[in-house]
C-alpha cells in the first residue's frame, strides 16, 4: 500500500499497518472537525511518524498513492483548504 | 471517512476528470505534460522570487548591523566625553535596532526554510515529469484508446499528486515571500525615518552635539598641548621624529 506525504514524498506501507494508521487518522480527523490545532499537530506527527517507517519510493516513481496525507508542518486552516478542494491540487 | 482518503480522493478526482474532458486519453497525456513543463517553469520562478527576498532581507540586516555598531561606537564617545545622556540615547537606538534585526532574522530563517522546500519540491517533480514522459510515449505507441485508458490513468494520477505538493509548497511560499515584503517595506520606511539610523546623520541635533562636544575637548586638548610645550620649551613633537632615525 502506498502512502503519500504531501512535500515529503510516496512511501510503501505493509497492509497490517493499516488499523494502527486508520487509528491515528480517525483522531486526526477529530482533531480537524473539532478545530483542535494542538491535538491535531499532535496526531498528524504520530501518524506521518508511523508512515516513515515504511519504505521510501523513488522520487520517479510514477504511481497514484492509495492514501494522501498532509505535509509536517500544516496547519488547521491549510488542511481544510485542501480538503475544500479548490486552487491547491491542481489536476 | 479519514483525513487520508480523503485527499487521496481529491487528487482522484482530478485526474479522472482530466480524464472525461478529452475524446482520446492519450490526449490528455500531452495536455498533461504541457501543464507540467508549465508547473517546472513556475517552479524555477518561484525559487528565484524567494531567493530575491531573502537576499533583500540579508541587505537589510547587514544595513542594521552597521547602524549597531555605529551607534555603540558613537555611545562610547559620547561617555568619553562625559554626556551620558547622548550615551544613553545612542544606546536606546541601538537596542530598536537590534529588536529589528532579531526579527529579521527569524523572518529570513523562514523564507530560508521555504526556498529549500521549493527546491526540494522542484526536484521531485522534475524526475517525476522525466519519468512521465518516457511512460506517455510508451502508452501512446503500444496501445489503442481503449487500452489506454487505465495506463493514463494511472500515470495522470501519480503526477497530479505531485503537481498538488508543488502547488503547495508555491502557495505557501508566496504567502511567506507577501508577508515579508510589507515588513521589508516597513522597515524601509523606519530607516528612511531616521528611527533607527545611527546618530551621524547630517540633520540628527543629537550627532551636532557630540560633534560640537568633540570639537570643545579636541581644541581643549591642543590647547593644554601648546601650553605644556610652551612651559618645557621642548622643539614640537612632529619635529623629533627625523631625528631619531639617525
Amino acid at each position: 500500500m502506498i502512502i503519500r506525504i504531501m512535500e515529503e514524498g510516496q512511501f510503501e506501507v505493509e497492509e497490517d499497518a493499516l488499523p494502527r494508521l486508520n487509528e491515528l487518522d480517525t483522531k486526526l480527523t477529530q482533531g480537524v472537525e473539532s478545530g483542535d490545532e494542538v491535538a491535531f499537530a499532535a496526531g498528524l506527527e504520530m501518524l506521518l511518524t508511523e508512515v516513515r517507517t515504511g519504505t521510501r519510493l523513488p522520487d520517479d516513481y510514477l504511481g497514484a498513492s492509495d492514501l494522501v496525507l498532509p505535509p509536517v508542518d500544516s496547519t488547521l486552516e491549510e488542511v481544510r483548504a485542501l480538503l475544500g478542494d479548490e486552487g491547491l491540487v491542481p489536476g | 471517512m479519514g483525513l487520508m482518503q480523503r485527499l487521496s480522493l481529491i487528487f482522484k478526482s482530478k485526474a479522472s476528470r482530466a480524464l472525461d474532458s478529452a475524446e482520446d486519453p492519450r490526449e490528455t497525456l500531452d495536455y498533461s505534460y504541457e501543464r507540467q513543463l508549465d508547473m517546472l517553469q513556475q517552479m524555477r520562478r518561484g525559487v528565484a522570487d524567494v531567493a530575491t527576498s531573502r537576499k533583500r532581507l540579508e541587505l537589510q540586516a547587514q544595513g542594521l548591523q552597521r547602524s549597531a555598531a555605529k551607534l555603540e561606537q558613537q555611545a562610547k564617545q559620547a561617555l568619553d566625553q562625559n554626556r551620558e545622556d547622548l550615551a544613553r540615547e545612542a544606546l536606546s537606538r541601538r537596542a530598536g535596532v537590534m529588536t529589528q534585526l532579531a526579527e529579521l532574522q527569524v523572518q529570513h530563517d523562514q523564507l530560508k526554510g521555504e526556498e529549500n522546500r521549493l527546491v526540494d519540491a522542484s526536484r521531485r517533480l522534475e524526475a517525476k515529469v522525466q519519468a512521465f514522459r518516457t511512460r506517455k510515449e510508451t502508452i501512446k505507441a503500444s496501445y489503442s484508446a481503449a487500452e489506454a485508458e487505465t495506463k493514463v490513468g494511472e500515470a495522470l494520477s501519480g503526477i497530479s499528486e505531485e503537481m498538488g505538493d508543488v502547488g503547495l509548497a508555491m502557495e505557501r511560499a508566496e504567502d511567506k515571500v507577501a508577508s515579508m515584503q510589507a515588513r521589508s517595506g516597513a522597515l524601509d520606511e523606519l530607516m528612511a525615518s531616521g528611527a533607527l539610523e545611527d546618530l551621524s546623520a547630517s540633520s540628527d541635533p543629537l550627532q551636532a552635539e557630540l560633534d560640537r562636544t568633540s570639537g570643545t575637548s579636541q581644541v581643549d586638548a591642543e590647547l593644554a598641548r601648546l601650553r605644556g610645550e610652551l612651559d618645557s620649551g621642548d622643539p614640537p613633537a612632529a619635529l623629533e621624529a627625523p631625528e631619531e632615525k639617525r
